[in-house]
Formats: structure tokens, C-alpha cells, sequence
């Protein structure tokens, strides 16, 4: 101990002179990591903020309150119906409608009533903030009607009751979320059971020899395929081989199954896999078979990790749009097909088909398509994630 | 080569002194096991008995748990395993074509190092199993079998308020004793341990101790154990595994106070290394 200066510095054990270096290169890299972080999640944040923007307008839609008037002259002529001078204002689809309507509610006929009535879409985009060109006669009775409250954006019920339309005001998903339904439906049974039987006899029964690992890498790499080719196979084999229906939910659902097969083997082996062998051991050690062993232990345990798998496959699915539109699910669908034998087209194919569209009101419904679209495969995965927990509390 | 299991070999036991003569109940001869090229047990010649308990000691990886897993066929379910030679139990060879391992693996019970109850309630755990094998029916009889089978295995005090929750909920002494239950509950005449107190406490160790003394009673027991002093306490036989070989076989007396070979005597007083 000569000087005091020096035993400061040389007394702390601790000191190491490398350290402070090593320390700001570690801050240096966090702060690297965060930026990745951030860009990633603002381009998030962007799209969906225009998803939203773009999309929540065509949650709503205008109508107008108007005196309708049912008689055998606006039947046969529905255009008579209104006053002249709302003809360039109301939506052709309304009009269009007005027998239906009467059809449904006979006590109509030889009434006339004050009602509200769908306005076509540039009116629409007009209340929206939009501009469009509207002949000043027009513009005066909108702005008046719009004064007097007769005239207002309500909620858009078209969007989920109608199908696809050239009308865009009267537009709407209801075919395609059926068409997807349907399409799932038949993915689902054909991938589930045929996944988790495929992965429990790999992962129980085979034998690890070359013809086992041959179908292993197999399955590999149909999950590296693009799905196009799937939609290829699709038309070969399911349309021009087997004769199928074109368009309908059966062919879609079933290339859909082909895509998503590997997905459910590869989850479903991992979850098989994640049982401990400790409970196989303790069947076979009771002499049970091992059918039984699978079946009621084994199987059991797997089951969260397997249903958490096909759920992410199912969505994985429904967001395909590829292999679909090869397989002609693309088409114009105005009504919801009855069954899967029947044209029908799936809600991505939809949203595909009104992002070619150049009207604005066609635009809006692209973004909101694809928020709706976005919400199911949200509460999908949510499910997945709910399932998973409810089941492993279980025991 | 010997194929009768009544030939008195190198191994078996001595019974000049005037002991009763235990029965025999498993009769191993000339057995050869490999993992592919990996010859992991050479020639073991064994007599197992009735109503006795008989440990299983040696270094770790000489083959214990392999040579007990011969006994109810379990190594059937390694792909690379290939077993050479007999295993009488009860006078027939469980290695015959004619014989189904899973009904000798019913005769032949199993409790491991780690308990591994199902996750499943207690009362599953006991009964599932021999409601498989048909021996009862759902009801009354059954719940007599969970009762009698959780008795036996000293549990039954413990749990017969709980007997829906599930196993894995029971300290892992409770969980190595249902699994004992639920390997009684299947009625074997013969139940192999691998290390059964290794991964419990003393004062758990104690009471399957003295669990397993109650049972030999009834049953063959078969244990492996890294414990000397349990060996002393609990087994009426002792074997002694070197590397893959049966070094010396005798009552645990002798294995312990006047053991015949060098090896043994070095293990048992921990000169081994
Ligand atoms: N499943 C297996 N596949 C291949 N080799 C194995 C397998 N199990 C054991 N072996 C080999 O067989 C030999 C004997 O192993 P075993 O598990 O029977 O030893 P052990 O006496 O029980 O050891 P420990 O006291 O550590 O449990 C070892 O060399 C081991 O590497
Ligand atoms: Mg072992």
C-alpha cells in the first residue's frame, strides 16, 4: 500500500478494465435486437391500420327513408315504384328486390310505405367523404334528405347476408364464408383422422426401417411443395381423373387436405413423441396391448398438441387461395352454394376477385374481407391456444 | 447345453446346509442378449425363488436392468435387441414361439425407477387394467379388487378419501406405492423392481422396504438396487452382475460376509473403481 490513488484502483477485486468494453458491445446488440423488433412491429401496426381505415367503411352502408308503393304496375315495373326524381339515387338491387318483397309479405300489395331503402354506391362513397361526381339535381336532394336525417349511414347487413354481386352496393361475403365452411368441413374430415392415424402408427408401430423413412422424408417434403402444385394435382387427379364437380367445396377441400396432411403428421408425431415413455413402459408392463396402451394412454396425452396442430393447419388452410383459384373456386358465386358438390368460392378467392375491382365501394370490401378473414383465423389460433390450456389442466 | 431347468448349475444355489429347499419359479439358462452388435448380457445361468426376494447389484451399466427386463420380455420392445437362450417360469420357456409376451408380461409385473403412475385418477390407476384383462367388472368387484390392491400396498389409509384425484397428485413415496398397487392389481405371481427406492426419500424407502417383505409372501420379487444396505436388509438371494456376466449368485449372507470371488468382494466393500 504506497499511494492512496493507487489502492483505490487496485483494491476493488472486481475490477476488470475488459468489462466496460464487453458491456457496450452488449448494449450495442440489444439495442440492434429492439430496432428489429420495432420495424417489425410498425409494419404490423401500418397494415393493419390500413386494413382498418380502408375496411371499417364497409361495415356500414347509407340508406334513404323513402315512400315505396306496392301495386301490380311497380311489380311489373319496379323503377315506378319511387318518386322520378330518387330513380338515380336508390340502388338497382333494391329495386330489383321490390317482388321479392312482396312475395315475402303479401299485405304490402296496394300499400305505400315510408321505408328505408339502399342507395347505390356512389352516393354511398359520397356520404363516406368521398368525392364523386353527382349531378348538382342529385346532390340537392342528397344534402336535403341528409338535413332532415332521412338519409344516414346504418349498419351494413348486406356485407354478411348477400353473396358476391356486380352491384357493389349489394355485394357481400355470405357465399364465400359458406364456401369456406364447407370447403374446411371437408379438409378437416379427410386430413384429421387420416394425420393422426398416419402419425400414430409412424410413431407407435413402424419399425424404423428404410421403407418407414422413406415415407418420412416423403411427408417432408410434401410440406415444403408450393401449394400451387397442389392445385395442379387437384385438377388432375380429382377433376379430369375422378370427374368431380369443378369449383365445388368437395375438390377444394380435398387438395386443401392434401396441403394440409403434412402439417397434422409433423404436429401430431411431435405431440406423440412428448408423451413420456414412462407411461408406455407402465402399460406394457401390466401386459397391456399396445392398442391399448395407445389408444387409452398415449393418445390421450397427445391430444392438445394434436388438436393445437390441425387448428394452426386449418388456418393455414382457410388462408390458402392458390391452389383454389387452379381448381376454379375463383368464380363469379352470387348465391351460397347448398352443398359441397356445388360452385363455390372460399373468402381469400373473394378477396382476390374485389382487389381486381375498380370501384371504390369494391376496395373498401377488399379491406374489410380480409379484416374478417383475419379475425376467424385470429379466433382460430386462439382456440388452438385455449384448447391447449383447458386440456393440460385437466390431470 | 442345458435345457432342463431342474439341473443344478454352476449358479444355482447350494442347499447342502438344511435349509427347506425354496421352490423354484424362474429358471434362467444360457442367456444371451445383444443391442445390435453390443453383447450386453454373456451366459446367464440363474434360479429364482418363490417367496423370496432376490437383489440385483453391480456397477452401473452391467447389464441389471437389461437381465431383468428378460424376464417379462420387455426388451421385445427395443428394435435392436435379439435374445439368445430360456427363461422358464413355471416350467415353460417365455421365449417360445407359442407364447404371447403381453400375457407374460400380465404374470409377470413391473415397477420402475421413476414412478409413473397414469394420469389418471388413483381409482383408474388401479383398476384400469384389470378391467382390461376381463378379471372383473365394473362395480362392486371392482372397487373390492382397488381396495384389496391399495391394502396390500400399504396405501389404502392414505387415499381412500381421494381415491378420484388424480395419481399424480400423490407425493412420489404415494405414487411408487400405487404403482406397486396397481402391479398387484393384475395378479402377477411375479413382480420385477428396477431401483424402485432410488428416487425417494428414506423414510418412503422404509415403508417399501417393508412392503416388499410383506409381499414375498405371495410373490417372487425381483429388485435391482445400488443400495448395499437395502440389499442386506430386504433380499434373500444376492446376484452379482459384472459387465454383462452373472459373477457370483448366492443367499445374501454369503455374498456379503464371505463372498466367493475377488470382484464381488470389492464391490461389496466399495473397492471397486
Ligand atoms: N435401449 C438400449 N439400447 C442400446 N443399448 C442399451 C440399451 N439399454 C441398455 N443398453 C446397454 O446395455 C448395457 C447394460 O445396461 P443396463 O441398463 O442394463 O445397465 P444397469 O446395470 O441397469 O445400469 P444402471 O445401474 O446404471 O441402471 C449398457 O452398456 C448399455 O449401454
Ligand atoms: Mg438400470
Amino acid at each position: 500500500m504506497k499511494n492512496i490513488n493507487n489502492k483505490t484502483l487496485s483494491d476493488n477485486p472486481f475490477y476488470d478494465p475488459s468489462l466496460s468494453k464487453r458491456h457496450s458491445k452488449a448494449r450495442r446488440f440489444k439495442i440492434f435486437t429492439i430496432t428489429c423488433i420495432v420495424f417489425a412491429l410498425s409494419f404490423l401496426v401500418f397494415f393493419l391500420g390500413d386494413m382498418i381505415v380502408k375496411g371499417l367503411p364497409a361495415f356500414q352502408q347509407s340508406y334513404m327513408q323513402i315512400d315505396v308503393s306496392y301495386n301490380d304496375k311497380t311489380i311489373a315495373s319496379t323503377r315506378k315504384a319511387i318518386d322520378k326524381k330518387y330513380r338515380r339515387i336508390v340502388s338497382r338491387a333494391w329495386l330489383r328486390n321490390i317482388p321479392n318483397q312482396v312475395e315475402e309479405s303479401p299485405e304490402l300489395m296496394n300499400t305505400t310505405q315510408s321505408t328505408w331503402v339502399l342507395v347505390n354506391h356512389q352516393v354511398d362513397q359520397y356520404m363516406k367523404g368521398h368525392y364523386f361526381k353527382i349531378k348538382s339535381k342529385e346532390l340537392k336532394i342528397i344534402e336535403d334528405m341528409h338535413a332532415q336525417g332521412k338519409l344516414q349511414l346504418q349498419f351494413n347487413r348486406i356485407f354478411f347476408t348477400q353473396g358476391d354481386s356486380k352491384i357493389p352496393e349489394n355485394s357481400g361475403l355470405k357465399s364465400a364464408i359458406i364456401g369456406s365452411i364447407l370447403t374446411l368441413l371437408v379438409t378437416m374430415v379427410v386430413a384429421f383422422p387420416m394425420g393422426v392415424m398416419t402419425a400414430v402408427y409412424l410413431e407407435e408401430f413402424a419399425d424404423d426401417n428404410r421403407w418407414t423413412q422413406f415415407i418420412e422424408v416423403n411427408i417432408n417434403n410434401l410440406a415444403a411443395i408450393p401449394s400451387i402444385l397442389f392445385g395442379l394435382l387437384g385438377l388432375a387427379v380429382f377433376i379430369n381423373l375422378f370427374g368431380l364437380p369443378r369449383s365445388s367445396p368437395l375438390v377444394g377441400g380435398l387438395t386443401l387436405a392434401l396441403m394440409t396432411l403434412p402439417i397434422i403428421i409433423v404436429s401430431s408425431r411431435a405431440a406423440l413423441r412428448s408423451v413420456p415413455d414412462s407411461i408406455r413402459q407402465a402399460g406394457y408392463g401390466l401386459g397391456l396391448t399396445k392398442v391399448q396402451v395407445v389408444q387409452d394412454h398415449v393418445l390421450p396425452l397427445a391430444f392438445p398438441g394434436i388438436m393445437t396442430g390441425s387448428i394452426i393447419g386449418l388456418a393455414h388452410a382457410m388462408g390458402e387461395t392458390a391452389p383454389l383459384i387452379i381448381i376454379g373456386m375463383i368464380a363469379f358465386i352470387p348465391d351460397s352454394p347448398g352443398s359441397i358438390f356445388e360452385a363455390a368460392t372460399v373468402m381469400p378467392a373473394q378477396i382476390f376477385t374485389w382487389a381486381g375491382m375498380p370501384e371504390r365501394a369494391y376496395i373498401e370490401r377488399t379491406a374489410a374481407g380480409i379484416m374478417v378473414l383475419l379475425s376467424v383465423l385470429i379466433s382460430l389460433n386462439a382456440l388452438a391456444i385455449i384448447l391447449r390450456k383447458k386440456f393440460e389442466v385437466k390431470w | 447345453m442345458t435345457t432342463n431347468p431342474n439341473d443344478i448349475s454352476s449358479n444355482t444355489i447350494d442347499d447342502s446346509s438344511a435349509q427347506k429347499i425354496p421352490e423354484t419359479k424362474i429358471t434362467v439358462r444360457d442367456l444371451n442378449l445383444y443391442y445390435g452388435d453390443n453383447h450386453a448380457l454373456h451366459n446367464i445361468d440363474m434360479d429364482i425363488y418363490k417367496n423370496k426376494i432376490t437383489a440385483l447389484i453391480g456397477p452401473s451399466g452391467c447389464g441389471k436392468s437389461t437381465f431383468l427386463r428378460c424376464l417379462n420380455r420387455m426388451n421385445d420392445l427395443i428394435n435392436s435387441v435379439r435374445v439368445d437362450g430360456e427363461v422358464f417360469i413355471d416350467n415353460k420357456n417365455i421365449y417360445d414361439k407359442d407364447v404371447d409376451e403381453v400375457s407374460v408380461r400380465k404374470r409377470v409385473g413391473m415397477v420402475f425407477q421413476q414412478p409413473n403412475p397414469f394420469p389418471k385418477s388413483i381409482y383408474d390407476n388401479v383398476s384400469y387394467a384389470p378391467l382390461k384383462h376381463g378379471f372383473v367388472k365394473k362395480g362392486n368387484s371392482c372397487n373390492e379388487l382397488v381396495e384389496k390392491s391399495l391394502i396390500q400396498a400399504g396405501l389404502w389409509e392414505e387415499v381412500k378419501d381421494k381415491l378420484s384425484q388424480p395419481g399424480t397428485s400423490l407425493s412420489g413415496g404415494q405414487q411408487q406405492r400405487l404403482c406397486i398397487a396397481r402391479t398387484i392389481a393384475v395378479q402377477p405371481d411375479i413382480i420385477l423392481m428396477d431401483e424402485p427406492t432410488s428416487a425417494l426419500d428414506p423414510i418412503s424407502t422404509e415403508k417399501i422396504e417393508a412392503l416388499m417383505l410383506e409381499l414375498k409372501e405371495k410373490y417372487a420379487i425381483i429388485t435391482v438396487t445400488h443400495n448395499m444396505q437395502q440389499a442386506g436388509r430386504v433380499a434373500d438371494y444376492t446376484a452379482f452382475f459384472h459387465m454383462g456376466d452373472l459373477i457370483e449368485y448366492a443367499d445374501t449372507e454369503t455374498i456379503f460376509i464371505n463372498p466367493g470371488k475377488k470382484k464381488t468382494e470389492d464391490y461389496i466393500t466399495g473397492r471397486y473403481g
